[in-house]
C-alpha cells in the first residue's frame, strides 16, 4: 500500500468550447508528501484542482483517491470522501453571514462531528494553532485582513483533520512576508497532520516553501515533474523559463491582438 | 431574402434559449424538490429565511395592501356612482384584495425585496468560491442554501397575504367610512355579505405559489450567476423580472384554476 499514490489522475481531459484546458493529462502524488503543480495563467491548474474536488466534471480519464475511482462515486460516497479532505481556496472563500468561528467549525458542525456549544471552544483552539487569538472568533470574515482571512481559512481548512490538503495559490494577494508566514504555517500544519498536500501556485517561492516536489503543467499536460529543491536546474526549457520569469522561451502567452 | 433568414435565425434563437431556461430552471426545481424530503435538515436556517423573508417583509407589504384598499375604496365609489352602485364599494374592495390584489401586489413587492437579496447573496457566494467551499465541506449547497430558502418563502407568503388582506380590507374601511361617510357596521355587513371560503383560500394558494417562484428564481439565477460584479447584477435583474413575469402569468393560470366556469 505504501507505494500506492494517494491521488492518481489518469488521461484527465477538460475543454471548454473549443478549447481544451486539460488534455490527457497524467499525474500521480505521492502519499504524506506535498506537490506543487505550478504553471502560467490559463494553464489549467484551478480546473485541474476543482477536477480532483468533484466541482467540475471532467470530459474524460479518471481520478483515483486512496485507489478508489472518485468519478464513479454518487454524491453520497464522494461527500464522504470530501471529509477527509481539506481545501484552502485562492480567496478564502469564508462564509461572509458567519462569524470566524462559526465558519472554523463549519466542516465539524455539519459533519455532525460535535455539537453547537463543544465547537466554539474547539474553534478557538484551532485558531490558536494558526496563530490567531479568541478576540477574532466572534467578528465577521469581513473585519479581517487579508491575511487573517487566509489564516481562518487555513484553519477551517486543517479543523477536521484531513488526509489530504489542496492549497489553490495559497500566497496570492499577499505581500512576501504574509506569503512566508501562510507557507510556513501551511508546511507546519501539513507535517502535524501527516496529510497529503496538494497545492497549485504560480509564485515560485512559496512553491518550493511548501512542495517536495514539482509538476509543471503546460498545453493541458504535466510536462515536467522533479524535486522542488532541483527546479531552478531542470534542464527543462520551459519550466526554465516559467522560473526566470522570462517572455523569451518556448512558452508563448495568448494575447489577444 | 438573407435579412429575412438572419431575422428567422435570430428568432429561433431566443426561442430556443428561453426553452432551454425553461428546462433548466424546472430540473433545477426538480432537484431542489427532491432535497426537501431528504435528510440532513437545517431548521435553523430555516427559521432564519422565514423571519428574513416574512417579518421584514411585513412593512412593506403592510404599506401596499393599505394604501391599496384605500385607493380601491376611493376608485370603486367614484366610478360606481355614476350608475348609483355605492353600496358594492365593500364588496368590491374585500373581493378583489383577497382574490388578487393581496397575492399579486405581496408577491411583486417580495421578488423585488426578497427574490433580489436571495439572487444578490447566492451570487457573490458563487463568484467568490463560497458555494464550492461548502461542497468540499461536505455540505450540499443545494440542501443549506436553496431549500430553506424555497421552503421559507412558500409557508411565509401566505402569512403575508393573510396580513395584506386584513389591512387592505382595513384601508378601504377606514376610506369608506371616515371620507365616503359609510356607517362602519353596513361596510363591514357588506364586506362578509358575498365573501366565501374560496376567496380567501384561493389567495393563500397563490401565495404559497408566487413565494416558490420568487424563491426559485432567486436561487436559481444567484446559484448560476458567473463573471463577478457584473455577473451578480445580472443575476439579481433577472431574478426579479423573472419572477415578476412568471407571477403574473401563474395568477392568470390559478384563477383560471379557481374560478373559470
Amino acid at each position: 500500500m505504501s507505494g500506492m499514490p494517494k491521488i492518481r489522475i489518469r488521461g484527465l481531459c477538460k475543454a471548454f468550447g473549443p478549447k481544451r484546458v486539460l488534455d490527457a493529462l497524467d499525474l500521480d502524488v505521492p502519499a504524506g508528501r506535498g506537490l506543487v503543480v505550478i504553471g502560467g495563467s490559463g494553464s489549467g491548474k484551478s480546473v485541474l484542482i476543482k477536477c480532483i474536488l468533484g466541482l467540475i466534471e471532467p470530459d474524460a480519464g479518471m481520478i483515483e483517491i486512496d485507489g478508489r475511482n472518485v468519478l464513479a462515486m454518487s454524491r453520497t460516497e464522494r461527500e464522504a470522501v470530501n471529509a477527509h479532505i481539506g481545501m484552502l481556496f485562492q480567496q478564502g472563500a469564508l462564509f461572509d453571514s458567519l462569524p470566524v468561528w462559526e465558519n472554523v467549525a463549519f466542516g465539524l458542525l455539519a459533519r455532525r462531528m460535535m455539537a453547537r456549544r463543544d465547537a466554539k471552544p474547539r474553534a478557538i483552539e484551532i485558531l490558536a494553532q494558526v496563530g490567531l487569538g479568541a478576540d477574532v472568533a466572534d467578528l465577521s470574515p469581513s473585519e479581517l485582513s487579508g491575511g487573517m482571512q487566509k489564516r481562518v481559512a487555513l484553519a477551517r481548512a486543517i479543523a477536521a483533520r484531513p488526509d489530504i490538503m489542496f492549497f489553490d495559490e495559497p500566497t496570492t494577494g499577499l505581500d512576501p512576508i504574509m506569503g512566508a508566514i501562510i507557507d510556513a504555517l501551511i508546511v507546519e500544519q501539513v507535517k502535524r497532520l501527516g496529510a497529503t498536500a496538494f497545492s497549485i501556485t504560480h509564485d515560485m517561492a512559496s512553491a518550493q516553501r511548501i512542495g517536495d516536489t514539482v509538476a509543471m503543467i503546460h498545453g493541458g499536460r504535466i510536462i515536467w515533474v522533479g524535486p522542488a529543491s532541483s527546479i531552478r536546474e531542470s534542464g527543462n526549457p520551459y519550466v526554465d523559463q516559467f522560473v526566470r520569469g522570462s517572455s523569451e522561451g518556448p512558452i508563448k502567452m495568448e494575447l489577444r491582438k | 431574402m438573407n435579412a429575412l433568414l438572419d431575422l428567422l435565425a435570430a428568432i429561433g434563437r431566443g426561442f430556443f434559449a428561453v426553452l432551454s431556461a425553461a428546462g433548466s430552471v424546472t430540473l433545477f426545481a426538480a432537484l431542489a424538490l427532491s432535497h426537501v424530503v431528504r435528510p440532513p435538515f437545517y431548521p435553523r436556517l430555516l427559521l432564519r429565511q422565514m423571519t428574513d423573508i416574512g417579518y421584514f417583509s411585513l412593512p412593506v407589504v403592510a404599506l401596499t395592501a393599505i394604501f391599496s384598499g384605500m385607493v380601491l375604496a376611493l376608485q370603486s365609489y367614484t366610478g360606481f356612482a355614476r350608475f348609483s352602485a355605492e353600496g358594492a364599494v365593500a364588496t368590491v374592495v374585500v373581493l378583489s384584495i383577497t382574490r388578487e390584489l393581496g397575492p399579486v401586489l405581496a408577491g411583486l413587492m417580495v421578488a423585488g425585496r426578497v427574490g433580489a437579496a436571495i439572487a444578490a447573496e447566492l451570487g457573490t457566494m458563487r463568484v467568490t468560491d463560497q458555494i464550492d467551499a461548502l461542497t468540499t465541506l461536505s455540505t450540499n449547497p443545494m440542501k443549506y442554501l436553496v431549500v430553506p430558502r424555497i421552503v421559507a418563502a412558500t409557508l411565509v407568503l401566505p402569512m403575508l397575504v393573510l396580513v395584506a388582506d386584513i389591512l387592505g380590507v382595513l384601508g378601504g374601511f377606514i376610506v369608506g367610512v371616515f371620507k365616503l361617510d359609510f356607517h362602519p357596521g353596513t361596510y363591514m355587513a357588506r364586506t362578509w355579505e358575498y365573501l366565501e371560503f374560496q376567496d380567501v383560500f384561493s389567495g393563500l394558494v397563490k401565495a404559497a405559489v408566487f413565494g416558490f417562484i420568487i424563491a426559485l428564481m432567486g436561487c436559481y439565477q444567484g446559484y448560476h450567476s458567473k463573471g463577478g460584479a457584473q455577473g451578480v447584477g445580472a443575476a439579481t435583474t433577472n431574478a426579479v423580472v423573472s419572477a415578476s413575469i412568471l407571477i403574473l402569468t401563474f395568477n392568470y393560470i390559478i384563477t383560471e384554476l379557481f374560478f373559470a366556469r
